[in-house]
């Protein structure tokens, strides 16, 4: 076989995976209106979107919303894969199907078994209804980020602290929270993100409310073009970048 | 049996996690299964005589039609990203170690980046008046702009865009784990390229491929704002039939019913990677 072949493939798709986004940054900074030609280089996109209300708040409103549930996720899903790596328990095979479940079906269907849900209830469509939902489509990615810390652990520390008298709680406390640390961090940013890009789950359990950022974005691009989509994706990249480089860096610093 | 007091952390944790994941994934899901076989109420949404309607609904040539449609669009976004995403799967397992880190995280970038903003930039490129017709039209090879923006073809780039990565990452981690002894013993043992890599790659790299399928039909048939800003009202998902459903026609059973048809779509899809990472298994062993 040819041999710069396999390299060229790579160069080929990586390009055509950066040209939009390329596109959306290049644009970010046109000055021209119609969206489509280059008029100079201009930051008024950047202006017109800070200078609309119901764009920041809706900013506000995101990141509220990704923190809060970034923050259960991890919490809840630590909580959980510690309980799968430790105990034993009844019907521990259904609680990893369920989550695995949760992380491999249709987002869609996700969406509307919720919804469903909080009507029946009489759960109110805003803040609490979309941090459920998304603390829930969180959750599997926190626990497994979670598990694979754990898989390599040496199961001798947590059992000297149990020899030596300390009750689970404090054993957990001490022994198991520093060790997955990396892994709580790195799964809480990686909730974080997904929230705020979630759009599929939160078109259906966000209320009038409490508008966020995907669903503004969503309603402006539906009809034509509206450049200052650009400086906000353009934001959002930059945002994206050094969440996923924060990740990255401590869990690969964990490992040295 | 620890009774509660022994061990109240334990119990405090299994019944916060059993308790989330009983009320906000196992109830839900049952209800959507109720509300498959209910009466649609304009009033409270659902009421009582139990029935199939919404099932035969489905079956309605009009919404048959958009179900065969999207079916279509999800199989050829899914064997355009497989052709795309296996050779490249192979190329990048065998980069040397310490780049393909960096490459794995540039793979990642756009996909941890918001879809809507992604799909948005594709329209910038597609559209009549958009990138590649002013290139062509500014390099005379073309005389008129072509229409690319609101087809079936802008919904499957749109698809294929979003979802690339799914199928990649799935490929990737069954080449990186695919010994290279394996494929030099076919080598050794006379078979040539071709015949190593239909009766020893592709067998050992299945597990990854239907892996990857899943993880990019499923979604391929969801993701109903692909098909409202590229592809316009005539190339639905079922996505779209299901969110119009819902949230516009009210119509619950019916919504509900085409939504127990994508989870049994992808039950099936399980299972087959299921049998076929344990046909691995047991070649492996033998």
């Amino acid at each position: 076989m040819i041999r710069w072949l396999p390299r060229a493939w790579l160069m080929l798709i990586y390009g055509l995976l950066y040209v939009p986004i390329a596109v959306l940054v290049v644009f970010s900074f046109n000055d021209s209106r119609s969206g489509y030609t280059w008029g100079g280089l201009s930051l008024r996109w950047y202006e017109t979107l800070f200078n609309n209300h119901a764009m920041v708040e809706a900013m506000w409103n995101s990141l509220w919303l990704a923190l809060s549930a970034a923050t259960v996720s991890t919490l809840i899903g630590g909580l959980t894969a510690l309980a799968l790596h430790r105990y034993r328990f009844r019907g521990k095979r259904v609680l990893n199907g369920m989550l695995f479940v949760v992380m491999m079906s249709p987002e869609i269907v996700l969406a509307i078994s919720l919804l469903a849900l909080f009507l029946l209830v009489g759960i109110q469509l805003g803040y609490v209804s979309l941090l459920l939902a998304h603390v829930t489509f969180c959750l599997p990615f926190v626990v497994i980020t979670v598990m694979a810390r754990l898989s390599g652990f040496d199961e001798s520390l947590p059992e000297a602290a149990r020899d030596l008298g300390a009750s689970d709680f404090t054993m957990t406390r001490t022994v198991l929270i520093p060790v997955i640390m990396p892994a709580l961090l790195a799964g809480w940013l990686l909730g974080f993100t997904l929230s705020l890009d979630d759009v599929v789950v939160s078109t259906f359990v966000s209320g009038p409310t409490y508008e966020i950022l995907p669903l503004r974005i969503y309603s402006m691009v539906r009809v034509g073009l509206k450049p200052e989509v650009n400086a906000l994706g353009t934001l959002l990249l930059v945002f994206s970048l050094v969440m996923l480089s924060l990740s990255q860096w401590i869990l690969t610093r964990s490992k040295q | 049996m620890s009774s509660i007091r022994q061990q109240p952390f334990r119990t405090a944790v299994l019944v916060l996690v059993w308790g989330w994941l009983l009320f906000l994934v196992l109830a839900p899901n049952l209800l959507v299964v109720g509300a498959s076989v209910m009466t649609r109420d304009p009033g409270s949404f659902l009421s009582l005589p139990l029935n199939l309607d919404a099932y035969r609904q489905l079956m309605d040539p009009l919404y048959l039609d958009v179900f065969l449609h999207s079916l279509y669009m999800a199989a050829v976004t899914t064997l355009a990203c497989l052709l795309i995403g296996y050779p490249f799967a192979w190329a990048l397992s065998k980069v040397e170690k310490r780049r393909q880190l960096l490459l794995i995280f540039f793979l990642i970038v756009p996909f941890w980046t918001n879809s809507l903003v992604r799909t948005y930039a594709l329209k910038l490129i597609l559209a009549t008046n958009g990138l590649i017709n002013s290139a062509l039209l500014s390099l005379g090879w073309i005389d008129e702009p072509v229409r690319m923006l609101y087809t079936e073809g802008a919904v499957i780039i749109g698809l294929v865009y979003l979802l690339l990565p799914f199928m990649i990452l799935p490929l990737y981690s069954v080449f990186d784990d695919l010994r290279e002894e394996l494929v030099m013993a076919s080598h050794d043992l006379g078979a040539g390229r071709f015949a190593t890599f239909v009766h020893v790659i592709v067998p050992l790299t299945l597990p990854g491929v239907l892996a990857g399928v899943m993880l990019v039909l499923l979604p391929a048939m969801g993701l109903f704002f692909v098909p409202d800003i590229l592809g316009g009202s005539r190339n639905l998902l079922v996505g779209n039939v299901i969110k119009n459903q819902f949230l516009d026609a009210r119509n619950w059973p019916f919504g509900a019913a085409a939504s127990i048809v994508l989870t049994l779509t992808m039950a099936v899809l399980m299972l087959a990677h299921r049998i076929s990472k344990q046909r691995i298994g047991e070649e492996g062993s033998a």
